[in-house]
This record gives C-alpha cells, structure tokens and sequence, in this order.
C-alpha cells in the first residue's frame, strides 16, 4: 500500500488552558474525497490552521506523502502540495480574476520573483491561469475586479486559486458557505469533477452534500476526532447521533443546527 | 458567451495595461515646459523632479506593497551624503556618484529589509521612524564626516557627460534631473507591470492569503525595500550634486512625511502619483510662501485636509474617479 497523501500523527494544540485539538490521527489516502464534520467549535478549521502551518501544533507531526512537514512554513507546504481554501473569502478585492490567478500561477512557476520583464513576456502563465478560470465557468468574469463580482463567484475563485497552485492535497473550508443551495450543488459538482489525482477533505454543514460527495467522513468534537467512517456507518452510529441531539438518521440527513 | 468587456482575449488584455496612453505622453510632454515658459523657475522645478522620484521611491514600497514608512528619508539622505562625500574627496562625476549613492543606499537597505519585512503596519511606521531619526543623529554625531549641523560643505560637480557645466541658472541641473527621473520612472513602470509587480499588490491586497498561494511575501518585500531604498538614494544623490551642499535636514524627519505627504496627495498606488503630488506641493509651498512668508504652513494645511475629505484617493484618484464616471454617461 502507498503512502497516504497527509496524514497527522498525535497532533495537539491549545491556547492557554483551553484545548482545541488533542491527539488528532487522520490519514488521507491519495485521491480520496473525504469530509470533516463536526459541530460549530469542534475545531474543524483549526485543524486545517495545523495542518497547513497557519497554527503551530503543541504537539505531534504532519506527514506529506510521507516526508515529516511540521517545520515548514506556511508557503513552502503550499509548495510541496498541500494548500488550503478560507471559509471567508480571502482574496484580492482590488485584483481582477485573471490577475488573481495569474499571480497564483506565476508563484508557483517563481516567475513571481522577476521584476525586469513585463507580464506579457509569460504566456503560458496567463493562458494557464485562463484556463483554470474557464473550467471553473469562470471565463466570462475574467476581467472583473474581484470585489465587483458575485459572491458566488467568489467562492469559486478562492478554489481557482487554490488550483492554481497545483495541489496534491486540497482542504476546503466550508466551500459553500453562504452560497444558495443551488449554486452550493454546482459548487461540489465542480469540486467532485477535480483531477482524481488530487486528495480532497472538505469542512461541510449540510449533511445531504457531505453524503453526496464524501467516501468517507471524519466527526469531529471538542477538539477531538470522535470517529471516522463510510457515511452510512457515520449515520446510524448512536455517538455521532448523540452529538448532534438528534435520534434518527434523517436528522442528522437535516444538519446539526436542527438538531 | 457575452461580449464586450468579457470576450478580450487574456494576452492581449494585459498587453493592453501595458501600452503607454495619450495622457502620459502628454504628462511627459510637459515636463520640457519650464525651459519655455519659466525660465526664471528652473532651480524649482529641478527640485519638484528630485521630490518626484523620492516620491516614486516611496510609492513603490507604500503604494505597491503596502508598506508604510516614516523613515523613508534615511535612504535620501545616505544618497545625499555618499555623492556629496564622493566628490569633496575628489570624484566628482555626477552619473557613476549617483550608481555609488544608489549602492550605498541599497546596502542599508537591504540590512533592514530583514527587520522590516517581519512586520506590519503600526509597529513598521514605528520602526521606520525609529531607524531614521537614528540615523539623522548618528549624522550629527559624526560632524568631522557630514560637517553636522553646518551642513557638508565643498562638494563641486563635474560637468555632466564631461561637457555641460552646472549653471546658475539650473539649465543643466533640470535636464540632468529629469533625464534621471525619465529613466528611472521607465524602469519603475516596467516593475510594476512584471510578475513581481503583480506579486506587491497581492501582497497590498490581502497579506494573509498570499502564504497559502505559496508566495515568500517576506523575500518580495526585501527585494522591493532595497529597490525602494537604492531609488531614493539616487534622489538625495541628485540634490547633493545639483545644489552642491547637503544638510543632515536630508535624512530627517521632516523629509520622511514630507515624501509621505506629497505621495497621498497625488495618489498612492498610480505610478505618477509622487510626480503629480510633488508638482502640486512644491509650487503650493513657493506660491504661498511668496504670499505669505510666515504663514504658508497653514495653506499648506488646508490644502491637505480638502484633498483627504474631497479626493480620498488623492489627485490622481479622485480624476480617474471623474474620468470613469464621465466615459459611463
């Protein structure tokens, strides 16, 4: 068997006395699309915080295909692979789409560090870019100021940039957040369409999309990672139920809110 | 697909922010005006292209990349200094003093791009102020170097190219200026249209974000500060070898928000933003003080407060605001 694309050995934080991740063991096989759940405050995006170098771990470490990563910082996991999206958007309001990504692209390619010859002396960069934003039905938007367009699509550009970068391992923070169901459906759609190369987990509250598109589901609770599982295991456990107040599985079908 | 704005083909979208426009030509047209029209106002108007580039100088580390200083001035002034130094100990050609203050300035510029690209905001407007009211003391400290408070006497510049003298009247001084101003713009306007350019106002955009694109924010904004650093040396290096007298006001902290404001004025972030301020704030400062000797600080005054509440985006800002409201009707 391979190694799993990122995997967290023991992995543990807290700020001051309170702990927000304790003895954390996920394993991402390659090219899986996995989903973090868990209710608000499990520590979800934390737990994205530690794995890309935004938070330092307290203790345990962070395997990328196997090579220890938990020293790096932020920007050099990025470029072995790993990279993450915001469940806010962050993205550069003043920037048009192209640029956004064709400044991704070009960091990533380090002609980012050339100041003496002009952008149209790199084609490729642009196209690729380009590209990235038409398969992501971006295209028409392209020359749009960042702040000036939809919020939907905004959402789709945070995953444009994060694609940008080459991923081998995608972490999405809550991608659909705020979006109107129907678009959030489009969303994962895209999501489920990436290269199958690429390892996806992605934070999601409504449950019927993380079924949809997830093989497998991490629950996540107080800092601690309460089960992982198939979906249906996921469903008809009583633990997982019992956290979200719920007794049967069509509620935990509806979300934790209604719990 | 829909037309217009949405159908221009990416390449030639970005070629297109590239082409020099009718108003630049124009803008640098107008730069030869005072050998025409005021002939009387030469010696000034070298002064606004030495201010223009200091503000070009500041504009690419503030406007740019979002890094604000209150100690920008110490890189004018070791320009100023090393050109003025250079040729009271006898090398006092102008072009290769300016490489040498350039590099002078770059050094310690590049020295403290290690302390300033680990911090933002309230604590680098401090540091900056920190370090350049340090160094204007370390100046006056030294006064068998920088003749102190006297100011650094004995300078004398060669004849520009070995063929045109310095002359009362600043004839050679402002071509000698401009044609550094000229070159050193182009250079400036190709940085900001390179990937790297693109990178600093990724970086301006939204800090946080660029690690998780991959981008090293901390070594682009070392490289930027020491460009930054080497262009306002060749500013202070300009002033020393035209005026022929350097005075530790060139490294001080007047110097530091005077470039500050002349940039906000103008525009931060727009290329000809420090060129625009500095016009307007170096002819405001010789009009009013003509008027009213005691007082100009006070115009002064007043014309900054109406340009921050009426063009929040500073002169260049608010016409491109005008320009695009006007081309929409």
């Amino acid at each position: 068997m391979s190694a799993p694309a990122l995997a967290t050995r023991g992995l543990a934080k807290s700020f001051g006395s309170l702990v927000v991740a304790r003895d954390i063991e996920i394993e991402l096989p390659k090219g899986v699309r996995y989903a973090l759940i868990g209710p608000n405050g499990a520590g979800k995006t934390t737990l994205i915080n530690l794995m890309t170098g935004m938070l330092q771990p307290g203790a345990g470490r962070i395997f990328l295909d196997d090579s220890d990563i938990t020293a790096l910082p932020p920007e050099q996991r990025v470029r072995r692979g790993l990279v993450r999206t915001y469940q806010i958007n962050s993205l550069f309001p003043h920037l048009t789409a192209l640029e956004s990504i064709t400044l991704a692209v070009c960091e990533r390619t380090r002609a980012a560090r050339i100041w003496w010859r002009q952008l149209n002396a790199y084609p490729h960069e642009i196209d690729e870019a380009h590209d990235i934003l038409v398969a992501l039905k971006l295209g028409s938007a392209c020359h749009r100021l960042t702040r000036e367009m939809a919020y939907g699509q905004q959402r789709l550009l945070e995953i444009a940039l994060a694609l940008a970068t080459r991923p081998k391992v995608l972490l999405l923070d809550e991608p659909a957040a705020g979006v109107p169901r129907e678009e959030s459906q489009e969303l994962f759609a895209a999501i489920a369409g990436l290269s199958s190369d690429i390892t996806v987990l992605f934070i999601e509250h409504d449950m019927e999309l993380v079924f949809r598109f997830a093989s497998r589901i991490i629950v996540m609770v107080g800092g601690r990672v309460l089960m992982q599982g198939a979906p249906h295991e996921i469903a008809n456990d009583p633990q997982v139920r019992a956290v979200y107040l719920g007794n049967t599985p069509a509620k935990i079908l509806h979300g934790p809110r209604h719990g | 697909m829909a037309l217009s704005e949405t159908s221009i083909d990416p390449q030639l979208y970005l070629v297109e922010q590239t082409r020099w426009r009718p108003a630049e030509i124009v803008f640098w047209l107008a730069t030869l005006l005072p050998y025409l029209l005021f002939p009387n106002y030469l010696s000034l108007a070298s002064q606004i292209a030495i201010a223009a580039l200091f503000a070009l100088s500041l504009d690419l580390i503030l406007g740019y990349a979002g890094i604000v200083s209150l100690g920008h001035a110490a890189f004018f002034g070791i320009g100023a200094y090393t050109a003025g130094l250079l040729s009271k100990y006898g090398w006092g050609e102008p072009l290769s003093g300016l490489v040498v203050a350039a590099f002078a300035a770059g050094v310690v510029g590049y020295a403290t791009s290690f302390v300033i690209c680990r911090f933002r905001h309230l604590a680098l407007i401090m540091l900056t102020l920190g370090f350049g009211l340090l160094l204007a003391e370390l100046a006056n400290s030294l006064g068998w170097l920088t003749g102190g408070m006297d100011g650094l006497q004995g300078i004398h510049t060669w004849k520009l190219l070995g063929t045109f003298p310095f002359d009362l009247y600043g004839r050679a001084a402002y071509a000698y200026a401009l044609a550094v101003l000229f070159v050193l713009f182009l250079f400036t306007r190709r940085l900001i249209h390179s990937p790297f350019g693109l990178s600093l106002r990724g970086i301006r955009e939204n800090f946080v974000r660029m690690p998780a694109i991959g981008a090293p924010s901390r070594a682009h904004i070392r490289t930027i500060y020491t460009i930054a650093a080497c262009i306002a040396g060749v500013a202070g290096a300009l002033l020393a070898q035209t005026t022929e007298t350097v005075s530790l006001d060139s490294l001080g902290f007047e110097r530091s928000a005077e470039v500050v404001v002349i940039l906000v004025l103008g525009g931060a972030g727009r290329l000809y933003g420090g060129l625009v301020g500095a016009t307007i704030y170096l002819i405001a400062r010789d009009q009013f003080s003509g008027i009213v000797p005691q007082y100009w600080y006070f115009w002064i005054g007043i014309l900054l407060v109406a340009v921050v509440i009426f063009l929040p985006n500073g002169i260049l800002g608010g016409l491109a605001q005008f320009t695009a409201r006007w081309s929409r009707k």
